[in-house]
């Protein structure tokens, strides 16, 4: 089963590539944009069929290594399949 | 007194570490390789600069849950010292050894150059062969060196005297143009709370032979020297 990780720099935490990124689309002549925030997508396939406990496992995971909790925060989804 | 270097693939500045640690110790340190466990008889473990495991996930993430790092966390436990340098800080601060955390450089450049640190403190064994507030000359060599941590971590390593080396300018004064990478309060070094580890992201190292280009680094290696063989 696919469960994806996604890691994002905490509210606060300075996000410089966040902040080019933005810069760049404006210099595409994108207007209007407010903050950019970058971050990470990380899917894993786990050896599990059950939705909760792959989510868990996910968790446990993004709590271990995946993310950093002194800078990042995390929330873990289980994609619908198309 | 021995030295060992922690050696973690990817990481290319353990023979620059192993040079300074040599002509200041007077005796070879022993290269430790990340799969080692077995620490007995070294006195200090040196976590040098490099990308350990091509800085994947994030700067020092990887090498932080290496077989080594249990030894080295041990060592840390058991009061022995510690010192980690550039991705070695990343790392110690990635495995719980040091608060906090090094975030991509403010200016977002990797930052290749000088830069002036000022010894916030000159009683540790890192230190004692400076004075307190001294100016020392270190090249700095990263992208992800912006010190960050909650403002109460902050305070409490300012108020228990952990912050180890700020960035100043020539004349030792700290200003938005001398803090190059952005770090919360200049922080450039900190150490922990028995202050025996040591992580900072300029490399003393570098400059220890005059041959180098100045001996800026040496009180580093000098004051561990003089506090292990004590």
């Amino acid at each position: 089963m696919k469960v994806a990780v996604t890691v994002m720099l905490k509210d606060g935490v300075l996000d410089p590539q966040g902040r080019a990124i933005g810069q760049a689309l404006t210099t595409l002549g994108f207007g209007g944009i407010g903050e950019v925030r970058a971050g990470k997508l990380i899917e894993l396939e786990l050896a599990e069929t059950d939705p909760e406990r792959a989510r868990a496992r996910a968790t446990e995971m993004a709590r271990r290594l995946l993310a950093n909790p002194v800078i990042e925060s995390f929330s873990v989804h289980i994609p619908t399949e198309a | 007194m021995r030295a060992g270097i922690v050696v973690f693939p990817g990481i290319n500045r353990e023979r620059d570490m192993a040079i300074a640690i040599e002509s200041c110790f007077g005796q070879a340190p022993r290269l430790v390789w990340h799969h080692e466990t077995d620490l007995a008889g070294l006195d200090l473990l040196v976590l040098p600069g490099g990308f350990s495991y091509g800085d994947y996930l994030r700067c020092g993430a990887m090498a932080a849950h290496s077989p080594v790092m249990g030894a080295v966390a041990a060592h840390a436990r058991r009061g022995g010292y510690v010192l980690g340098v550039c991705n070695g800080f990343q790392i110690l601060t990635e495995a719980g050894l040091l608060p906090g955390a090094l975030l991509r450089n403010a200016g977002l450049r990797f930052l290749s150059m000088d830069c002036f640190l000022r010894v916030e403190r000159a009683d540790t064994v890192f230190t004692s062969r400076w004075a307190a507030g001294e100016v020392f000359r270190a090249p700095m060599a990263h992208g992800d060196g912006n010190y960050t941590a909650d403002a109460d971590t902050l305070d409490r390593l300012e108020g228990e005297g952990r912050v180890a080396f700020r960035y100043v300018d020539a004349d030792g004064k700290t200003s938005a143009a001398a803090n190059l990478n952005g770090s919360a309060r200049a922080i450039a070094g900190i150490y922990s709370d028995n202050a025996r580890v040591l992580g900072l992201m300029p490399h003393p190292e570098d400059l220890v032979d005059p041959l180098l280009g100045g001996v800026d680094g040496r009180p580093l290696f000098d004051s561990l020297a003089a506090a292990l063989v004590a």
